[in-house]
């Protein structure tokens, strides 16, 4: 349903930052819309997207309704060694959408 | 993932979200909030200090065509190390209905406190990037957008 892009450089140098981008498609309703019969849209957003690297937290963004549909993310990381980044969004239903990217570190 | 975000996928759902009821028809007027919220939402978040400017960067475009997808980005020069790092950057929005827009919150391994997301913009406004540092301190970073179509009604 919700289908996850994201870019990570698949190699880096150890210490090197890397840029990461992520997009995900979502209607992010405000709550503030109405329909055409004139009857708000309630609201339903992704409120939280959470960035692991090497098991550890390392970015998180609290999304409010002043996001855009599809939210877009980008930020960055500093390469230590090989693992995966995994992200993590959840909405304000409860679903959350998982995905996986891994990168080779060369010393 | 192959390509990732191409600027052509990018452009793509941003289109896909205008067609799929991300335009604001019925908004009310009155939604549109105060410059005064962002104002008190701005000091309960440094609580009262006042925040310097400088090391902060907001980047806004200066006319938005479309308030629905204005593109931000906010980086802050700061070593990133456990002991002198950015936690949190905050963007506060004068004349959307809830004047919070994002909280970025950073670790020592994000290498960079820098982030660019697309926020929605009601009406033409300031914007403003607030960031809490590891010591304790605050830095801020204003920009005005001029806003041709409003991203909530206006």
């Amino acid at each position: 349903m919700t289908i996850p892009r994201f870019r990570v450089p698949a190699t880096a140098k150890r210490g090197d930052i890397i840029p990461i981008k992520t997009l995900i498609q979502h209607p992010m309703d405000s709550g503030f819309l109405k329909d055409k019969s004139g009857k708000i849209i309630p609201r339903m957003i992704i409120n939280d997207f959470e960035c692991k690297y090497l098991g550890k937290v390392i970015f998180t963004a609290k999304l409010e309704p002043s996001i855009s549909a599809n939210p877009f993310i980008e930020f960055f990381a500093r390469a230590e060694s090989d693992g995966d980044f995994e992200f993590t969004w959840i909405d304000d239903k409860g679903t959350v959408t998982k995905a996986k990217a891994p990168i080779k570190v060369t010393a | 993932m192959d390509k990732g975000l191409t600027r052509r996928r990018t452009l793509a759902s941003g289109a896909a979200a205008l067609a799929t009821g991300a335009v604001f028809p019925g908004l009310a007027e009155a939604a549109v909030g105060a410059p005064a919220a962002a104002e008190a939402a701005m000091k309960k978040f440094t609580g009262g200090k006042t925040p310097a400017k400088g090391a902060i960067k907001l980047t806004l475009p200066q006319i938005a065509e479309n308030g629905n997808t204005v593109p931000l980005s906010v980086s802050v020069e700061s070593p990133m190390t456990p002991a002198s790092y950015v936690q949190e950057i905050r963007v506060f929005v004068t004349r959307n209905p809830l004047p919070v827009a994002v909280t970025f919150l950073f670790t020592p391994e994000s290498g960079k406190a820098s982030a660019a997301t697309h926020i929605r913009l009601a009406a033409t406004q300031d914007v403003s990037a607030v960031a809490r540092m590891s010591d304790g301190t605050f830095l801020i970073d204003t920009r005005n957008c001029k806003v041709t179509i409003g991203g909530c009604g206006g």
